[in-house]
């Protein structure tokens, strides 16, 4: 349980950190009046659409980092056989960050007003998150062609089960990201409003690429050799 | 009025029903007096907790009720008060908090002398393995498990052949000798619980789990099953005898080996593949 | 990030919507049915919930009536109870309490009271609701599956719950489960969303963290950690439910069944138990925090008295919280984990115990100097103390390690955990009715009813929960159909399980006087008016009771003051309204 644990005393150390910026150690009985009763800091200016999706994304860290505790778990245990890594996913990953790079392009763009650009840098976050996802369902054909089954090693379940799970987020997302496309095109959307979905969108992205070059650290193997050199070095 | 003098009647309900009723723990007849003794203590820490605090709220609620005209006092906190009520608390829950870790230690750490006896659940009968002459149990594994050899001993180890397999049969041990169960499941878990000895721990397939004890009283104790595993859990239920050592060993002649068990169908197996 | 919204703009809170025809909806589907109004959203989740939970009390006494007196039931056969338990077990922790506090109450008393209009996602927060019911739905329907639903135990714990020698293991039972839990997971996490950044983003003017209702604060803690806490038992249920249908091995080791070696292998149950505990423990913690918030809100109104130390209540709800996550195993000290754990989970759990005890205290001592009105919500605000107070000390035995050894999996554990999380919050859920429904109505509670209702309920709770300690301390393990007469017991216990069961069911009964008050008070009860209890907070300083959709007529309200200044020295009355500016003169407003 040690991923879900670090993951936690983060998401909980940062909790900490904000709740003392909003005044709980003070005396809230001594402060009536209206000098007081109207603080600059009551509520943060920060648009609600992006702290419900910081909310979001914690939640599904806590996800994947579960997925990874229960990953580490069951390595443990000596029927453990990782699968071959399909060498797609070099390419899937390359797609991935180009996506990401892309909705980089798109707030640039969208901060600067550049309509067009922004369209493109959607669209090609668009196609490339897609091109990843049947290039995520090209490794499963991959796997399963070379006698990988499912259920033949917990290693392989995790394998399907991971890039699945991540699979289906980068799904929701695409349909976010549809609706922020057809925005772009809208020209009666304010500038306002466009920049601030497609900000949403780029900071899923990167936050699902980040969980994905996780899971991928994860299947590839590495992170076990990491874990076993840690124990080694301990004792 | 009525709610205070309730409030005081659960109180003193509770108490009286502690101190008269006749439900209480079965006499031990283990080592782990110090488990009962823990639980004396918490008993009577958290006892005198209950009580202080729910006649303070009884004397409260009758001193402090509406009256015509009455007005709350307004003392929003007083870190004083606080700390200390902080403070008392930490060291009453430190009082139960370092016997049990003591005790604890102990639980977990088996004496070099223990004789090891195995114990092997399956839905839902009780079957142990005790180790033969060489004083070793073979290795198992739940794979090697047949109608013929329902343990799953490793017929390859030298070891098991002497092991003293009882299949739902009734467990008999030596008084005042350590004992290490060692726990196994062939299906799903179990619990190996003796109300008797205060010990427990669960069976879980795939893994052998332990704990240790010493058997201070001879008598016949019920084994039952204390975790969910299936339709017949309730009726999974057992015997331990615990004996005097010329008992035990008078018993344990009438117990056969894995290799006596598994000799005879050998021979039926040979008998058959000839033609 | 620069934001480039200019300073001026930003005084305006975020959460208020300038067009306010949106509150006006259009039809009566979009007003009652699909309704984005947090408040029918809270109706239409409590009255899931306690549809769902009359199964659950039904189911209790079934069981009940098994225990009390074995072998006359001939339709309980122990399949048949081992599904009640488990159905009963799994619809109270998720499907009632989760439910009710969170959809509920959350849904109802957030948005008031901290000013807002409704939740910051409306339509999200409608999705909600209906996933929800879809998952009661589903839940309901292993009912009527082949094989039955479920008799794993509310635990679920493989390789039992998959398997034939469990009912409904290897029908659709399980199967059904999952997938209810899972969808229930997906729509909590959509309503929680909502809770959590209301709390953050939608409080009006003035309305500081530090000046929110406790009610705010319990609601909100355990929503985030709803939210951090769910994805384990969503793990934990999709990779069984892949053992299950797919065959892979996560938790399933190489086993035989009835004879029969499995294509399993390798698996670890105990994975299952870390995962499942890792929600399992903070769960307890979601039940109570809710519950912790609204009774200290109803003790301080009905004392007429602020509640004592406030700041350190805020921060032991935070502490309690960010804790329930490394206490997780102290369900597993039996369980065959390595025995070293021990040491580390029974002395965080015992931490625990100190702040909750400083909850405790302070609640007494807002009582201490008071001007206590024994209406039927402090009534059962006081139960809630005593039944509280009496399971969390017993959790004291089960959290220090060696003293769970001989307690853990026996009739103890049910008793501690009935009377901490079961007994307890439903005090306080009763309380929250009582003190709310004049202004979700209009109308108060027929009282006679309610003392009624609370008596019965509160000595009869006390009267099941209590005794049932002993039977446990006696030996009798838990998830015992029957255990008729052994030479082990001091006594025999069935006069005992008897008299339980004869409690059980009064207190069973009992509750249909509250459901006919409920009804009937809608039509015949006291006209309440706005404020009925003279309580400082924002919900019952609406316009107009009940609060319409939106909440606050033209102008959200401003708030001057924390929630707790009542008998505030010199003041003209006993409260004074977080909206009122006294002793400053009400600026004269520009019209
Ligand atoms: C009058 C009310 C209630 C009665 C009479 C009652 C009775 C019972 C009984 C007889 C059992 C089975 C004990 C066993 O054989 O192991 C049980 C289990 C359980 N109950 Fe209740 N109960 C009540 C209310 C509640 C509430 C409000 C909760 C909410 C927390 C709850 C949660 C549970 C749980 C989690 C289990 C364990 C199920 C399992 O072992 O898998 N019960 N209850
Ligand atoms: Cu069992
Ligand atoms: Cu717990």
């Amino acid at each position: 349980m040690s991923v879900i644990l670090v993951f936690l005393a983060v998401v909980i150390g940062f909790s900490f950190w904000w709740l003392f910026h909003q005044k709980v150690m003070e005396k809230p009985w001594l402060e009536h009046g209206v000098h007081t009763a109207l603080p600059e800091t009551d509520v943060s200016g920060m648009p609600t659409a992006k702290v419900a999706l910081a909310v979001f994304l914690a939640v599904v860290g806590s996800l994947f980092a579960l997925f990874a505790s229960a990953y580490f778990m069951r390595m443990d245990y000596s029927d453990w056989q990782a699968p071959p890594l399909p060498r797609i996913l070099w390419v899937n990953t390359a797609i991935l960050i180009l996506a990401s790079v892309a909705l980089s392009c798109a707030v640039r763009a969208a901060r600067e007003q550049r309509r067009k650009m922004t369209r493109l840098a959607l669209v090609t976050a668009g196609l490339a998150t897609v091109v990843f996802l049947a290039g995520q369902v090209t490794a499963w054909r991959d796997l399963a062609a070379g006698g990988h089954y499912l259920d033949m090693n917990p290693a392989n379940g995790f394998f399907y089960l991971m890039t699945g799970v991540h699979g289906l987020h980068i799904l929701g997302g695409l349909v976010a990201l549809g609706r922020t496309t057809v925005k772009a095109w809208d020209d009666n959307v304010a500038a306002e409003q466009l920049r601030l979905g497609v900000e949403l969108c780029a900071a899923y992205w990167h936050f699902l690429l980040l969980v994905w070059l996780g899971v991928f650290v994860l299947l590839a193997g590495w992170a076990g050799d990491l874990l076993a050199l840690c124990r080694q070095i301990l004792t | 009025m009525a709610v205070a003098l309730i409030l005081v009647l659960v109180v003193l309900g509770s108490i009286l029903f502690h101190i008269l009723s006749p439900w209480w723990w079965t006499p031990i007849a283990s080592n782990w007096g110090y488990i009962d003794d823990t639980l004396i203590i918490t008993f009577w820490i958290t006892g005198a907790v209950f009580s202080a605090v729910i006649l303070f709220m009884a004397y409260c609620v009758y001193r402090f009720r509406h009256k015509e005209g009455a007005k709350a006092a307004y003392q929003p906190e007083s870190k004083r008060l606080e700390w200390w009520l902080t403070i008392v608390t930490a060291v009453g829950v430190a009082a139960m908090l370092a016997p049990g870790l003591y005790v604890w230690s102990q639980f977990v750490t088996v004496p070099d002398d223990a004789t090891e006896v195995e114990v092997v659940g399956q839905q839902w009968q009780w079957n142990y393995r005790l180790p033969g002459e060489d004083g070793k149990l073979g290795k198992s594994d739940n794979r090697l498990v047949t109608f013929e050899n329902p343990l799953g001993i490793d017929p390859e180890d030298p070891a098991g052949q002497d092991d003293i397999v009882i299949e739902a049969g009734d467990l008999h041990l030596p008084i005042d000798k350590p004992v290490k169960m060692l726990l196994r499941s062939i299906d799903v878990l179990h619990d190996f619980y003796v109300p008797e000895f205060r010990a427990k721990m669960d069976m879980v397939p795939g893994m052998v789990t332990y704990f240790w004890f010493t058997p201070t009283r001879t008598g016949t104790f019920e084994v039952l099953c204390a975790e969910l595993c299936g339709t017949g859990h309730g009726y999974m239920r057992g015997i331990v005898a615990v004996e005097t050592e010329e008992d035990y060993l008078a018993w344990l002649e009438g117990q056969s080996t894995f290799a006596e068990l598994s000799a005879p169908q050998k021979l039926g197996a040979a008998e058959e593949a000839e033609p | 990030m620069v934001d480039a919204t200019p300073r001026a703009e930003r005084d305006i809170p975020p959460a208020e919507v300038p067009e306010l025809e949106l509150y006006h909806p259009k039809s009566w589907w979009t007003t009652y049915v699909f309704s984005q109004d947090a408040k029918v959203i809270a109706i239409q989740y409590s009255g899931t919930a306690v549809a769902i939970g009359l199964v659950a009390l039904v189911l209790s006494w079934l069981m009940r009536l098994q225990l009390g007196f074995p072998g006359t039931f001939d339709f309980i056969t122990p399949e048949a109870y081992y599904q009640f338990i488990t159905m009963h077990g799994m619809i109270m922790v998720i499907y009632l309490l989760t439910a009710l506090f969170l959809g509920g109450f959350g849904n109802y008393l957030i948005p008031l009271m901290v000013g807002a209009r409704d939740m910051v996602f409306p339509y999200v927060n409608m999705l909600s609701f209906w996933i929800y019911l879809l998952a009661v739905l589903v839940l309901a329907a292993s009912f009527f599956a082949p094989g039955g639903p479920t008799g794993a135990g509310w635990t679920l714990y493989p390789p039992q719950a998959i398997l034939g020698g469990t009912p409904g293991g290897q029908d659709w039972g399980i199967i059904l489960m999952l997938v209810s839990l899972i969808l229930f997971i997906i729509g909590f996490t959509m309503g929680g969303l909502n809770y959590a950044v209301t709390v953050i983003q939608g409080r009006t003017r003035g309305m500081t963290l530090m000046r929110m209702p406790l009610t705010v604060w319990g609601i909100f803690t355990a929503t985030v950690m709803a939210l951090l806490a769910f994805p384990a038992l969503f793990v934990a249920c999709v990779m069984m439910l892949f053992d299950r249908v797919l065959g892979t091995s996560f938790f399933m080791p190489a086993l035989v069944e009835m004879g029969e070696q499995l294509s399993y292998g390798g698996g670890s149950p105990i994975l299952f138990q870390h995962l499942f505990w890792f929600f399992g423990h903070p769960e307890v913690y979601i039940v109570a925090l809710p519950a912790f918030g609204i009774v200290s809100d109803l003790i301080s109104t009905h004392a007429r008295k602020n509640i004592f130390g406030y700041r350190m209540m805020v921060w032991a709800i935070v502490i309690i919280g960010a804790l329930s996550f490394i206490v997780w195993a102290h369900h597993m000290y039996v369980s065959g984990m390595h025995p070293w754990f021990g040491f580390f989970f029974a002395t965080t759990t015992l931490i625990i115990a100190v702040p909750t005890a400083i909850k405790v205290y302070n609640w007494v001592l807002t009582l201490w100097r008071g001007d206590i009105h024994l209406t039927v919500p402090m009534l059962f605000a006081l139960a809630f103390i005593v039944t509280f107070v009496n399971g969390g000390l017993t959790g004291l035995f089960l959290g220090n390690v060696v003293v769970d050894v001989p307690l853990s999996d026996t009739m103890f554990v049910v008793a501690h955990f009935h009377m901490v999380m079961g007994v307890a919050p439903i005090m306080v859920i009763f309380g929250a009715i009582y003190h709310w429904y004049p202004k979700i109505t209009g109308r108060m509670l027929e009282d006679w009813m309610g003392q009624f209702h609370f008596w019965v309920t509160f000595v009869g709770s006390y009267a099941i929960f209590f005794p049932m300690h002993y039977v446990g301390l006696v030996g009798v393990p838990r998830r015992y159909p029957e255990i008729g007469e052994a030479a082990f017991m001091t006594a025999p216990v069935d006069n005992l399980n008897a008299f339980i069961s004869v409690a059980a069911l009064i207190v069973g009964f009992a509750q249909m006087v509250f459901l006919f008050n409920l009804v009937w008070s809608l039509r015949f009860g006291k006209e309440a008016g706005p404020n009925p209890w003279r309580a400082t907070s924002l919900e019952w300083q609406t316009p107009t009771t009940p609060p319409p959709h939106g909440n606050w007529g033209d102008e959200r309200p401003v708030v001057y003051r924390w929630a707790y200044d009542y008998s505030v020295p010199g003041a003209p009355e006993d409260f004074i309204p977080q909206n009122d500016p006294w002793p400053e003169k009400v600026a004269a407003r520009p019209a």
